[in-house]
């Protein structure tokens, strides 16, 4: 992996300034996690819970369509971002019909 | 208008459908996992919206979310120190004020300031500055998540620290038995300083904490607003990272954080248990309760009842039941 | 048109903390936090009064101790509005780590200082030991010598602090009870003139949410030093913009100071090194030594951080003797007072060939007489041939 060369004292906003917050998204917190969160998204009913209680936002809501194979048919539908996920597992023990598992993460 | 706005102020829900979808506070950040205060501190912001001012006291946040070069708060944000959450939100709010009447910023514009700071940040250090900030009427929301130790440092205890509970300076052994003072009541503190807004939250209840949010943004144009919101920490309480929101609930179910406010001095608990949990299904969770024994455990659930009977007498009459048996 | 010129340009009375309230009446200052300390208490008074009356509009924060004074004027400044606050001694003291926060933010602020003594034991009276304390804090440090000059200083400090190179706090210091609640003849100059020499410029990464920024972040050692390096340039630059600032206030008001004053240094053979009041008395003093055939200068300190290094050379290097009068210990060190310290590592780097004395006098206020200050100046002219080695304690009782 290529080293970043570091700024010089020129280069830097004074002050220890972040001039450009959000730039959080190049930290990818997703390679903490041993367990990782599945979701079924034939069990989903989209309640929001689990996007809801994520603390890494890791837990991303597309309006992606989904029917079910029962024929339940859902606007929405939730997706880790596995970039991110830390794999806390609260989104698992939230979720009110049990739709996500929490798997060991490969180690590849 | 930005999210979290409308029309009438700031975001009031009645589901979670009505949260907006985007996202102020965003990943990347170095919060454990499992650390609710990513989830307290992601809804903050979705009900405040842009137009907001963060200043943050030094602490678990503060320390995991700018880690520089990085920064996932996407409203502007201040630290400066431990100690001065309240002093430095009232310069921030106060210069807001004059700028606005000088015409440096535009007068229409509703920029609101929100303090957030830890319990140790809040309660020790800070609470001469926070009481100078009530006192003075300061137009800050000040929202103290509480975790009840020094997380940041290491889980040391704090003045917020429960009784028996176990932290590295009050661990538990032959002639200590955790912390041995109960919890400093700031909620009241504050609310001795008799301000438009005071309430407790609980992310466990997403409507009522959101809604607290909101109208503690709402009483600014008359004073400063408090939130108290519990933060259940997987590795300063000692339990699996999955389990936050879920003790969180215990806490409310078994009477040990009463949801309440104090909205312009009328008292009102705004999540009623009919019948209690045991208190043990909440100490029985976290590996900072592990050395109690039975009697301690009585102990405990006698200071919850204690406890409750207060907050009934501030209700006027039964919001929090017995223990169901 | 001259006869009104002359008639805004009067003089009125004012003590060198009223003198101060008029120079932030006159910046227009947006936000000052205030807490009472002796003897600085009458400068916020003051300027409560101007916003009571409306003839300042300002958030005057009434703060609950001075370490939140420091905290609410940094937090303003970065919000964009231009603050002030005022404090001495103990509030000197517990602010402490907010001042090398307000440094380190690069915060655009002014704070007076009416110096005196540090406890314990208590003590409100004049010395410098709260000042000196502070001095490694990276704020920029003027010492003033007359009311005028605190006034004036006032004003050059607001647009050194606020010129987007320099962005360093700036500290205007004179000496408690002796001049903060004396009375001497102040022309102040009205607010139009005051900001066309100091517009306002805020803080360029001010906290709005038009532009989100993170301010405070927790650096990690790759990049810390960095930052405190950028203050160390600063710092360096800001002695140069400290001239002009006090060159082109000069221009427009016919009063300027230079950072370094040479007061009778022509044909001196002996110089003493002096600030603040001490600086004032002796300019008052030395025609007479001179008539006694003690051809002594004075080399009054003004802007004490960063240290005028060029000026001090140029003024000292043919001195035989340089007597520094120092109003505050430094207790076991090599000199036992800071001044002396630092000029005498100056002298060795420049290879100056005067013999260095350190003189302490005047702790928490202990009175000199005319005769006190004759005594310095036969001090410092002795010094051109003996040498005192260690550091008098001039006026203790043994």
């Amino acid at each position: 992996m290529a080293v970043q060369r570091l700024p010089s004292w020129r280069e830097m906003p004074i002050g220890g300034v972040i001039v450009n917050p959000g730039n959080s998204l190049e930290y990818k917190t997703g390679d903490w996690k041993v367990l990782m969160p599945v979701i079924d998204q034939e069990k989903c009913t989209r309640c929001r819970i689990c996007w809801y209680v994520c603390p890494d936002s890791a837990i991303k809501e597309l309006d992606k369509p989904y029917t079910t194979k029962k024929g339940r048919a859902y606007k929405i539908s939730y997706e880790v971002d596995y970039d991110f996920c830390k794999g806390c597992g609260m989104c698992a023990q939230e979720c009110p019909v049990k739709a996500i598992d929490m798997v060991p993460v490969e180690v590849v | 208008m930005s999210a979290g706005q409308t029309p009438r102020g700031p975001l009031r829900i009645r589901s979670l459908f009505d949260l907006p979808r985007e996202e102020l506070f965003i990943s990347g950040h170095g919060l454990c996992a499992g650390c609710t205060a990513g989830t307290i501190m992601r809804m903050l912001v979705k009900v405040a919206g842009k137009d907001t001012i963060i200043v943050n006291a030094t602490g678990c946040v503060e320390v995991s979310t700018t880690r520089y070069p990085y920064s996932n708060w996407l409203v502007p944000w201040f630290h400066s120190a431990f100690e001065n959450a309240g002093a430095s939100a009232g310069g921030v709010a106060r210069a807001i004020e004059v700028l606005q009447r000088k015409g440096a910023l535009p007068k229409d514009r509703k920029i609101r300031v929100i303090a957030v700071g830890g319990d140790g940040g809040t309660v020790d250090i800070g609470l001469q500055s926070l009481s100078g900030m009530l006192e003075r009427r300061d137009p800050v929301m000040y929202v103290l998540y509480d975790n009840e130790a020094y997380m940041n440092t290491g889980i040391q205890r704090s003045g917020a620290t429960p009784y028996h509970a176990w932290t590295t300076t009050t661990p538990a052994g032959k002639v200590w038995r955790g912390e041995w003072r109960t919890k400093k009541d700031i909620a009241m503190i504050v609310a001795a300083h008799k301000i438009p807004y005071v309430a407790t939250a609980n992310p466990a209840y997403p409507q009522d904490m959101v809604n607290k949010f909101a109208r503690g943004l709402e009483v600014l144009d008359e004073g400063p607003s408090f939130i108290h919101v519990i933060m259940a920490c997987t590795t300063g309480w000692r339990f699996d990272p999955a389990l936050g929101i879920t003790i969180s609930r215990l806490a409310t179910e078994t009477g040990v954080f009463p949801l309440y406010e104090i909205d312009h001095g009328k008292f009102r608990v705004t999540f009623p248990v009919a019948k209690r949990k045991p208190v043990i299904e909440y100490l029985k969770l976290q590996g900072r309760f592990a050395h109690l024994t039975p009697a301690e455990i009585e102990e405990i659930q006698r200071l919850v009842d204690e406890r409750v009977a207060e907050i009934n007498r501030l209700a006027g009459k039964e919001v929090i039941g017995p223990v169901a048996k | 048109m001259e006869a009104q010129q002359a008639a805004v340009k009067r003089p009125i009375p004012l003590s060198t903390n009223y003198a101060v309230a008029y120079a932030v009446k006159d910046l227009d200052v947006d936000v000052v936090a205030a807490y009472p300390i002796t003897p600085q208490t009458t400068v916020v008074e003051k300027i409560s009064e101007f916003v009571a009356n409306g003839e300042l509009d300002a958030e005057f924060i009434h703060v609950e101790s001075e370490h939140s004074a420091m905290s609410a004027t940094i937090a303003a400044a970065l919000t964009g509005a231009r603050a002030f606050t005022a404090t001495a001694s103990q509030g000197l003291a517990l602010m402490h780590e907010m001042l090398y926060i307000a440094a380190g933010l690069r915060a655009p602020i002014v704070m007076s200082v009416a110096m005196r003594a540090l406890s314990a034991p208590i003590s409100i009276w004049n010395d410098q030991s709260d000042l000196f304390g502070s001095r490694d804090s990276g704020w920029v440090i003027y010492f003033a010598h007359t009311a005028q000059e605190a006034y004036d200083t006032l004003i050059q400090a607001y647009r050194l602090t606020e010129d987007p190179d320099v962005l360093l706090p700036v500290m205007v210091a004179y000496d408690g009870y002796v001049m903060s609640h004396t009375t001497e003849p102040v022309v102040t100059e009205g607010r139009s003139e005051v900001l066309k020499f100091a517009p306002k410029r805020p803080y360029p990464y001010r906290l709005n949410p038009d532009k989100p920024v993170t301010i405070g972040a927790i650096v990690p050692p790759e990049y810390l030093y960095e930052i405190k390096y950028q203050n160390v340039k600063a710092m360096e630059g800001a002695l140069a913009k400290a001239e002009e600032v006090d060159r082109e206030f000069g221009k427009q008001f016919s009063r300027s100071y230079g950072v370094m004053e040479c007061y009778m240094c022509e044909g001196a053979e002996s110089l003493i090194v002096a600030n603040a009041s001490y600086a004032a008395t002796l300019k008052s003093i030395l025609p007479e030594a001179w008539r006694q055939g003690l051809r002594v200068g004075l080399l009054r300190l003004r802007l004490y951080r960063p240290f005028p290094v060029k000026h001090f050379v140029e003024h000292a290097s043919d001195a035989k003797g340089v007597l520094v009068v120092d109003r505050s210990i430094s207790y076991g060190a090599p000199y036992q007072g800071p001044l002396a310290n630092e000029i005498a590592g100056l002298k060795v780097r420049e290879g100056l060939g005067f013999n260095l004395t350190s003189v302490v006098a005047g702790i928490g206020q202990r009175t000199m007489e005319d005769e006190d200050f004759m005594a310095l100046v036969r001090l410092a002219w002795e010094s051109r041939t003996r040498r005192f080695p260690e550091t008098m304690f001039y006026g203790v009782r043994e």
